[in-house]
């Protein structure tokens, strides 16, 4: 089995005129969760996008399960969830997860598993434009489950969701992970750091931290993730 | 290009379209209203409408393929799914040919709709047979498809997508025969006729009018307008782009 699902060396995106990744490197280990934590805009859906093959103008390597990102073989291999619910809201989420299952080639047994998966079996036959946001993101977070993918890319796929649901989101992750899956979790909230193996720190563009949570707060000298945070900034500060 | 995919996305179209019925009556009834408001207009001199009857068949669908059809990729791009479908084995192809299968079928019923009307109800008199004159309204109608997911995959945003409209069809609605007989039109203008595909959908339509059946040049324009459908998705397809900015 291969050690890093995701290597990133060097990666540079240009859009505009602007550059906003300035040379980000870091590994995904297999079979781990990691959080991309940062504050919004500095970079974590555009990095996303590089990783699953959707951004334009990207230098550096990327590679993803051993080949390059956005090869044609990887294509139904990663489980990707953008920011905004990305299913049709004229249809039911039994009639969305159906249609993408069978783009993906997946038996459409499957359908009921990842429902059963998000928690939304009482929705199933219910419109997802009558769906709320979380039950809509959960709808979107369960096409990505369909034929268990080897990589899961999330971007921010517990926001706006009540606590409960979200401890039960994070149980999934690890769970999916357990069973041998490599989850890369976007995030703004800085206290979902603590159920993470990994956490990658972001700001403008770069990354300030790769570490587990408890080697962060230790070479921080903080008890909480916010304040390494913080900490780490101003030491990047001081060291210009 | 995968078969299950084509056939699932054009399912997944029919099934939204299922629900859209303000959209569905656009389509089928439109058409046959407005060659009934035609007919209306010319009813005390029926030689005009037995004339531009024929154009009109061809004219409508496929305005009205190309309005619906335009914002249709653009509404996947700004709803996320087209991102979640690149991520899949999906063809460029394979979404755009179950788009066009999808509204093929519209464009069936549609046909069916505006030439019974216009040949039973309105008396539009043709020389030719009725299936002929079906079959070419289909094509035109899968044309109007055709163009409408060519200029969807060129606009950037639906804003982009509606200016196309008067853009890529008011020009071809003046020179492609309906207004003028394209032999009278001056030579520039009829030498851009020549390249126009809306032209074609014309004149087939014009010569089943006329009982030439699928043996004559009127096989020939039918082809040519086949051409340019597959023309247009073909081009659709390799103007859709997996990495965007």
């Amino acid at each position: 089995m291969m050690k890093n699902a995701v290597s990133c060396r060097d990666v540079v995106v240009v859009r505009g005129d602007r550059e906003v990744l300035h040379g980000v490197d870091f590994d995904l280990r297999a079979g781990s969760v990691t959080g991309l934590l940062g504050p919004s805009g500095c970079g974590k859906t555009t990095l996303i996008r590089a990783i699953v093959g959707l951004q334009a103008r990207v230098t550096g390597d990327v590679s993803v399960l051993g080949l390059p990102a956005g090869a044609p073989k990887l294509r139904g291999r990663i489980g990707y969830v953008t920011q905004e619910p990305s299913v049709y809201g004229d249809l039911t989420v039994t009639e969305n997860l159906r249609f993408f299952a069978a783009v993906l080639g997946v038996p459409s047994s499957d359908v009921e598993r990842v429902v059963e998966a998000v928690d939304l079996t009482s929705h199933a036959d219910a419109r997802v434009d009558q769906l709320s946001g979380g039950q809509r993101s959960r709808a979107s977070l369960a096409a990505a489950l369909l034929g268990s993918p080897e990589l899961l890319v999330l971007d921010e796929p517990t926001v706006g969701l009540d606590p409960v649901l979200r401890r039960d989101l994070w149980n999934l992750f690890h769970e999916l992970a357990d069973a041998g899956s490599t989850l890369l979790v976007s995030s703004h909230v800085m206290d979902e750091a603590s159920r993470c193996d990994r956490l990658l720190l972001m700001r403008d563009g770069e990354l300030l931290a790769d570490d587990t949570p408890q080697d962060l707060l230790l070479s921080a000298g903080t008890s909480d993730i916010e304040q390494a945070f913080l900490t780490l900034i101003d030491r990047k500060a001081g060291a210009r | 290009m995968t078969p299950r995919v084509t056939f699932a996305v054009a399912a997944r179209v029919l099934a939204q379209l299922r629900r859209d019925h303000r959209t569905v009556a656009m389509l089928i009834v439109l058409p046959a209203l407005l060659v009934s408001l035609m007919w209306w207009m010319f009813t005390d001199s029926p030689m005009v409408f037995d004339r531009v009857g024929g154009p009109l068949l061809a004219v409508f669908p496929s305005i009205i393929m190309f309005v619906v059809t335009s914002v249709a990729t653009l509404r996947e791009r700004s709803s996320g799914t087209l991102s979640r479908l690149f991520t899949m084995p999906m063809g460029k192809l394979d979404f755009l040919l179950g788009y066009a299968l999808a509204f093929a079928l519209i464009a069936v019923v549609q046909a069916l709709a505006v030439v019974s009307i216009a040949l039973y109800l309105l008396d539009l008199d043709i020389q030719g047979a009725a299936w002929q004159l079906g079959v070419v309204a289909v094509l035109d109608g899968v044309l109007g498809t055709a163009l409408g997911l060519f200029a969807s995959a060129f606009a950037a945003t639906e804003f982009q997508a509606v200016q196309m409209m008067p853009a890529v069809m008011i020009p071809q609605i003046l020179l492609c025969g309906l207004l003028v007989p394209r032999d009278q039109l001056p030579t520039v203008l009829h030498a851009i006729s020549d390249v126009l595909p809306l032209s074609y959908a014309v004149d087939a339509v014009l010569g089943v009018a006329k009982g030439n059946g699928f043996t004559t040049a009127t096989g020939g324009d039918t082809l040519v307008v086949l051409g340019f459908i597959l023309a247009a998705l073909g081009l659709g397809a390799a103007t859709l782009k997996r990495r965007t900015a």
